[in-house]
């Protein structure tokens, strides 16, 4: 029997970066907030304490912190013909559980989408003309553009004291930035990482063939920082223990270090942990969320009224409930139509391997999640698609995020797996092999997307969500040629000997790729292509407003979690100066 | 209870009793920790093998040898820990796969992209591979076991499997080899708290420190060698050294 508590003002579903964010900025306005949250609470100095955060085994490699496919996954296939089955153990991705979300575990690469990004499809078409996209592409508009997201990227960034170099303040191009990015407001709230042996090579490679190499964006920051939040976060010590791990520092940005020590203290919040929703709550009609239903570790369900619905969890898991509780139309591979599912994107990665000489010492263990020299010359439009045939591009970068031997053990390409060759091989490598790798967009399509499983289901009864997913022709084409970019500047780093790696297809839930799982409930500007409107606002019931990627109507050549924090932002100010003085749809359709 | 198992519960969508609240666990106010709590792995218990069988350990000895030699380089694999490493990994929630999602059906033939579709944990996967593999030695190698047969034909044999050219009664050959090459690759540089990388052998064959966790020196120095010695979790000592 499910018991009914008191309502609140805001119930917000996951309590990561997105939910934390919101919670404190409408906790701080005056309403009555509660978080629910299906996983545990989590704190630096009892969960991520310098004598257990650096733990290979546990955390890298058991996965510890994320989401346990027990609990709930999804099932999976390459192409729509195909029989989904459950992924059963996580590998490609790794979906988030438990306070902090994604925020907690990631590795801190903080970018902004370039302008060209927001308006890829009108952006495409007029400049190389509108065949020119591939075929069976949904590629869209995102309904916002650069400018209006400006002040919300810096917000983010101001929130999370990203350390990066500015590369154009104002429309001014900064020495040492990144060339094509969009106009900043301000510099980063703090200095860049310092950066290692590789990456001075790859700097001094680069830009000889005439590229822009920049410091990578980053959340593990380089100095002391205080948040608008009054928060305080410490410099990085390059520790090597970031993505999969919990810092010890609170130096890696995150919901522990930038806001949930203010959130707690709002007078009008409260988190639930350890309960998970069940199911967002509609009127007869189905046109207003009255609350959602939850369940806590007793099995006791709760339905806890609300005025407001903030679904803040993982990108899946987002569509997952959206689909549960009959939010928007679900997307029909077979008729074309139809939005909640439609338009899942990934991320592409390629690169190349050198292999160094004698007297290297890349020292890959001194290391953060977001140290590393870029280039932005093929991202997005800034080069010249004409001649190369695809849609996208790629950040390249020259980076380790870590040197953890379970998982990181080079050996010259021909090495046997094991074996005292193999001893000789890992012993002579470990040192003198380093990465250049292109993070590439991948573009939404029709037979890329997420519906219910017809089989499998989570212990309560539910369906599982499935995903139909394969790279297509254009992103193969985009990713090997960023491959063979990036063997051209390992080559002219002096490396002795390089191993291309080439994107693998079909995609497979292997080995691990990202965890940029993005769309399935996007945003734009009209309801027969778009489950949100340009707020991230439900065009069908106007009082839920879903966060995070899953409203990326297309991914960009860069990790999401800057845009996402942005549009987080971008989002709440709607909420703040629109709809909370009057409540209804912010876009008349 | 005891904190790790607490620990493990929280993380999970087990059924647990909280005093502080009647339904889940409710934060307000302020943050919900304390000074110097922290949650360790489980240590390791009490001597002797905890899953093995004498006869399983002695084959798994062996195998773990033959992956990480002793050699001119430093220990083996068996001198390292790997074999109490498995086996402690085994009696613990690794080794029935809790984690992982293991309702069925479990079709006979998933596309290779869709990963692990097997019902065999890895419990099942060494009880059943190992005595496969052994079966198949007494067969074919003069009632011999794995660890009975001299290096050059267990590493004949191993390769085989590797490639995919031998096959074992009932067990899919290239499953056994896989689970214990990656579990053995595990101990070998996990932190040596877990059994494995006894002394340290595995992060000194290739220099890396461990758990150090600031590297400000090496960065403001670059291309220049690391020379202190690696450290783990429980300082510059190993893990104790049960069971054999």
């Amino acid at each position: 029997m499910t018991q009914r508590l008191p309502a609140k003002d805001v119930v917000v579903v996951g309590l990561g970066w997105t939910g934390s964010i919101l919670s404190y900025e409408l906790a701080r306005s005056g309403l009555e907030v509660v978080a629910i949250e299906r996983g545990p609470w989590r704190d630096t100095a009892a969960d991520f304490n310098i004598t257990t955060a650096p733990d290979e085994l546990r955390y890298g490699i058991r996965l510890e912190m994320f989401l346990r496919p027990a609990q709930e996954t999804v099932t999976m296939r390459n192409t729509p013909e195909q029989r989904a089955l459950p992924i059963r153990r996580f590998g490609s991705f790794l979906p988030p559980n438990g306070v902090g979300g994604a925020g907690m575990h990631w590795n801190g690469q903080t970018w902004r989408f370039l302008p060209t990004d927001f308006v890829i499809r009108s952006h495409y078409a007029q400049r190389y003309g509108a065949g020119f996209l591939p075929e069976g592409n949904q590629i869209q508009d995102w309904g916002v553009t650069y400018d209006e997201l400006e002040p919300f990227y810096d917000a983010f960034e101001y929130c999370a004291g990203i350390s990066g170099e500015a590369g154009n303040l104002q429309g001014k191009i900064q020495p040492g930035g990144n060339p094509f990015e969009g106009p900043r407001s301000r510099p980063y709230p703090t200095p860049p990482q310092l950066q290692g042996y590789a990456q001075q090579l790859f700097a001094q490679a680069s830009a000889g063939k005439g590229l822009h190499p920049f410091p990578r964006p980053s959340a593990n920051i380089s100095t002391a920082y205080t948040n608008p939040y009054g928060v305080r976060m410490a410099p990085c010590t390059y520790c090597g223990f970031c993505e999969r791990f919990g810092c010890a520092n609170y130096s890696k940005a995150s919901p522990q270090t930038c806001v949930l020590p203010a959130l707690v203290r709002q007078p009008g919040f409260e988190a639930r942990t350890e309960c998970e929703v069940l199911k967002v709550n509609l009127t007869p009609d189905g046109k207003h969320a009255t609350g959602v239903t939850y369940i806590d570790t007793q099995g006791q369900q709760w339905e806890q009224p609300a005025d407001l619905v903030l679904l803040c969890a993982f990108s899946f898991f987002n569509v997952r409930l959206l689909l549960l509780s009959g939010i928007g139309k679900p997307y029909d591979h077979a008729a074309g139509e139809g939005v909640v599912g439609r338009n899942y994107a990934y991320q592409t990665g390629s690169g190349s391997t050198g292999y160094f000489g004698e007297g290297t010492h890349f020292n890959p263990f001194a290391a953060s999640g977001s140290l590393g020299v870029a280039v932005d010359d093929y991202n997005s439009d800034n080069f010249d698609h004409g001649s190369v045939g695809f849609v996208g591009g790629a950040s390249i970068t020259c980076a380790y995020t870590n040197g953890r031997p379970i998982a990181y053990r080079p050996t010259l390409p021909g090495t046997p797996n094991w074996g005292s060759a193999w001893k000789r091989g890992v012993k002579t490598m470990y040192n003198r092999a380093m990465g250049v790798g292109a993070q590439g967009s991948v573009m939404s399509y029709r037979d890329n997307y997420l519906d219910l499983d017809p089989t499998y289901k989570d212990d309560y009864g539910r369906p599982l969500l499935r995903m139909t997913f394969n790279y297509q022709p254009n992103e193969q084409k985009m990713a090997n040629w960023m491959a063979d970019r990036c063997d051209e500047i390992v080559k002219a780093m002096g490396a002795q000997q390089t191993r291309i790696g080439h994107l693998g297809v079909p995609w497979s839930v292997v080995p691990y790729q990202t965890t940029h799982n993005t769309g399935g409930a996007v945003m734009g500007t009209d309801p027969k292509t778009s489950a949100l409107n340009r707020y991230l606002q439900s065009w069908d019931v106007s009082n839920v407003f879903v966060m995070g990627a899953s409203a990326f109507p297309q991914n960009a050549g860069y990790n999401p979690t800057g845009t996402v924090g942005a549009l987080t932002y971008w989002s709440l100010n709607a909420i703040r100066e629109q709809y909370l003085k009057a409540p209804g749809p912010l876009v008349q359709i | 209870m005891t904190i790790s198992t607490r620990r493990q519960l929280l993380a999970s969508a087990a059924i647990i009793v909280f005093s502080r609240a009647a339904f889940g666990h409710t934060i307000l106010g302020k943050l919900p920790w304390r000074p110097n709590e922290v949650y360790p792995p489980e240590p390791l218990g009490s001597p002797g093998w905890h899953f093995f069988t004498p006869g399983e350990a002695a084959t798994v000895d062996a195998m773990v040898d033959r992956f990480i030699p002793a050699d001119e380089l430093g220990p083996g694999g068996k001198q390292a820990g790997c074999t109490v490493f498995i086996d402690r990994q085994l009696s613990g929630p690794y080794g029935t796969y809790e984690w992982l999602y293991m309702k069925g059906p479990f079709p006979a033939d998933p596309l290779p992209s869709q990963g692990l579709q097997s019902p065999l944990t890895p419990r099942q996967q060494y009880r059943l591979g190992l005595a496969a593999l052994n079966a198949y030695c007494r067969g074919k190698y003069d009632n011999r076991a794995f660890a009975q047969l001299d290096a050059d034909a267990q590493d004949k044999l191993l390769d085989g499997m590797e490639k995919g050219e031998v096959q074992l009664p009932e067990f899919s050959a290239r499953m056994l080899f896989g689970t214990v090459l990656a579990n053995t690759m595990e101990g070998f540089f996990a932190d040596p708290i877990y059994g494995g990388n006894r002394d340290m052998a595995g992060w000194k064959l290739i220099g890396f420190p461990g758990t150090r966790y600031d590297y400000r020196d090496v960065m403001q120095n670059p291309n220049k060698p690391y020379s202190l010695p690696p450290v783990g979790l429980k300082g510059r000592v190993s893990a104790d050294r049960s069971p054999t």
